[in-house]
């Protein structure tokens, strides 16, 4: 008599529901999900070790690779961890900066989240207009940094510079007549702050649009509802945090546990979950959209009001200006020495954790004095959410795996790193 | 050039030019008639179907029932080409897709039965001449809503249009049935979609819509000049496929994707009863007389 086996899928690593490089090797009873294996490691590039061998400012750059759709708060989690063992700290305008972008970050993740569950599971419309949105949004961070993605923008002791008077403009092409360039351009006339207002006024708008298609559709409900049930307990023991903790009605956000820059200064709610299934998870995500663009606003105030520097004037860690070091010749030693050698760290160790788009995204920095960290760790959120995929898939159907993938927001540049 | 239109054919020549891979453990001659089984029978259909009055190739008695045979010929095209690829994706888009068509023939077939009812006849062109009436009062349509609903659902399911598409599902089985196959192999698959989609939009102009009679009272079509647009004649019933098209493609844009259990679920426990309620309740009208709804 034949044995009767179960039958194995190789799910990924080139597959549209991947999300990048994901592997996962399923054993199906017909359809139904036995072992959901997920295979790491595709994406390696040996952040960690990189980071090893070279001066503590050119790293910043990896940060942003690692998940690739939240780049600043990447960079904030590895330069609050230099500034926590320099014993500096940023200016408040600089802080306040980087919790506006931190917010932008949020939201960019939260919008390339939403479109990418939703064409998982099958709704086309909302991945274009999510898409809509993100396009103003790395418009603002072109304009701050020049890069559209990985911005390199926060550094030990503030940000890189001040926010620019103007938006960057688009120009005609054989594609775009004048008519469609002018009503483009047509909000990006002001200053970054301009644009973003303008911006902040018109999201809560398109999050509703994005409600309208999804929050009370039937299908969307069958297809989320009381699928990849977490409960808060296992939630915590998993190693859970961000809105996959949160969607298993766990009060945790490190914005408010453990304030980290302004945002004791804020005023804003943390959305959590009932049940833990995909649904609650979507509906915490699309609350922490709206909460994020409330911070935006509240920055964006504080940011007009109040100029001043952006960076600290500790020439031992920041650049100095560049006019200075023309003529200043104790500045142009301090600019040699800061992009040849860099500067030392105290020996010690240090750890600072941020609330990131996925979770807590955590930097520990081991320093023996060098200007090179010992060991570098990085504590991705994604790869806990990963870990419980089998636990989270188990019982439930190939499509399902597919939807558990898309609430998990899995972005192999942090679990593989 | 400028806003694409140019797009379409350059896909249709890529796809002309593209060399058609078999895989090596694939069973050559099944692999090849798949394609074909799924388009042929999509073209065959339109031999009975009437554009406009006595606008039709074949004018036979039958012609319901020789498009619903036809119209379940072209599942073996899909269940083919999943076996006959010899590989997971193909096989699991199969067997969802016979799983499938199974639930809703059944459900389709008792919307039609609900129309032939109504008409007393299987000649499509009878059935458009049975939904004439003042203004749209005549079409199968009002007194058939629920079949007409049943009927629309299940041609979307039919065709594997979203959000029924889990055949191919490309987000879970890549591409289903037909994830092996490439150039024109592959064209011929998406041409055989398409030309169910426009059979099933003809078909429900026809049943339940009124073809190509005319929304206004007949004696409307005597104004001069314009006459001829406001009478009957194929521009209603190209209008009418028309817009029965463009809902496969709003549905398409706005809905999430069903999972495969709860397609048979809507099939069998929704739809099915759904139908054989109304075909009784039909028949009661007809037995008892009730007119003018139903001649």
């Amino acid at each position: 008599m034949p044995e009767i086996r179960n039958y194995t899928l190789n799910f990924g690593p080139q597959h549209p529901a991947a999300h990048g490089v994901l592997r996962m090797v399923l054993e199906m009873d017909g359809e139904v999900i036995q072992r959901a294996d997920p295979h790491i490691g595709l994406l390696h590039r040996g952040t960690e070790k990189l980071a090893e061998s070279k001066p503590y400012s050119q790293s910043i750059g990896y940060m942003d690779r690692l998940d690739y759709v939240s780049m600043m708060c990447n960079e904030h989690g590895y330069v609050l961890a230099i500034e926590k063992l320099l014993g500096i700290e940023a200016p408040v305008r600089a802080q306040y900066i980087r919790v506006m972008f931190d917010e932008i970050t949020r939201i960019l993740n939260h919008l390339l989240w939403l479109g990418a569950h939703a064409i998982d599971i099958g709704a086309m419309t909302v991945f274009l207009y999510a898409f809509r949105e993100r396009e103003d949004l790395m418009d603002c961070y072109e304009a701050v940094s020049g890069a559209r993605l990985h911005a390199t923008y926060y550094r030990p002791g503030g940000v890189h510079r001040d926010l620019p008077d103007t938006m960057p403009q688009y120009e005609t092409s054989r594609w775009r007549g004048q008519k469609d360039v002018d009503r483009l351009n047509e909000i990006r006339q002001g200053s970054m702050l301009d644009f973003l207002e303008d911006f902040s006024r018109r999201f809560p708008g398109c999050v509703d649009q994005y409600e309208t298609l999804l929050t009370d559709n039937r299908i969307w409900k069958q297809r989320t509802v009381s699928i990849g049930v977490v409960t808060p307990e296992r939630a915590m023991q998993l190693g859970f945090s961000g809105p996959m903790l949160r969607g298993s009605g766990v009060e945790w956000d490190l914005r408010k546990k453990q304030p980290y820059e302004v945002y004791d200064r804020m005023d804003f709610d943390i959305p959590v979950g009932v049940t833990g299934d995909s649904y609650d998870r979507y509906l915490v995500r699309i609350e922490e959209m709206r909460q994020s663009n409330e911070i935006i606003k509240q920055c964006i105030k504080w940011l007009r009001d109040n100029p001043g520097p952006v960076m600290l004037d500790n020439h031992k860690v920041t650049p100095p200006k560049r006019e200075e070091m023309k003529a200043d010749m104790e500045s142009l030693i301090h600019h040699f020495k800061l992009f040849t050698e860099g500067y030392c760290l105290p020996e010690g160790e240090a750890y600072a954790g941020i609330e990131h788009p996925k979770g807590e995204f955590g930097t520990y920095i081991i320093s023996d004095g060098a200007n090179k960290p010992y060991r570098l760790k990085i504590r991705a959120p994604g790869f806990a959410h990963l870990s419980a995929m089998n636990e989270m898939a188990c019982g439930h159907m190939l499509a399902d795996v597919v939807a558990i993938i898309g609430t998990q927001d899995i972005v192999f540049g942090d679990v593989d790193r | 050039m400028r806003n694409g239109w140019l797009q379409p054919i350059a896909d249709a020549v890529k796809l002309l030019f593209k060399e058609i891979i078999v895989p090596t453990n694939a069973s050559r001659t099944l692999f090849f008639i798949a394609p074909m089984l799924s388009l042929a029978p999509a073209l065959a259909a339109w031999a009975v179907m009437p554009f406009a009055d006595g606008m039709v190739l074949a004018d036979i008695n039958a012609g319901l029932l020789y498009i619903l045979a036809l119209t379940s010929m072209g599942v073996y095209g899909v269940i083919i080409a999943g076996w006959a690829s010899n590989s997971k994706y193909a096989l699991l888009g199969a067997m969802r897709s016979a799983a499938q068509i199974v639930a809703y023939e059944i459900a389709m077939g008792f919307a039609l039965v609900g129309v032939l009812m109504a008409a007393g006849s299987l000649n499509l062109g009878d059935i458009v001449r049975a939904q004439q009436g003042a203004w749209t009062t005549g079409w199968f349509v009002w007194p058939l809503i629920g079949l007409f609903l049943v009927y629309i659902i299940s041609g979307v399911a039919e065709t594997n249009r979203s959000p029924f598409d889990v055949a191919e599902g490309e987000s879970e089985i890549v591409a289903g049935f037909h994830v092996e196959y490439s150039g024109m192999a592959f064209a011929v698959f998406f041409l055989a979609e398409y030309a169910n989609m426009i059979l099933i939009s003809a078909l429900t102009a026809l049943l339940f819509m009124g073809g190509w009679l005319s929304i206004f009272p007949q004696s409307w079509a005597q104004t001069p000049y314009i006459g001829w647009l406001i009478g009957d004649g194929i521009h209603w019933f190209l209008l009418k496929t028309t817009f029965f098209m463009f809902n496969f493609l709003w549905f398409r844009a706005t809905f999430p994707r069903y999972r495969y259990d709860q397609i048979m679920r809507l099939g069998w426990k929704v739809l099915i009863p759904v139908t054989l309620v109304w075909i009784f309740a039909e028949a009661a009208a007809i037995a008892l007389g009730w007119k003018p709804w139903l001649s």
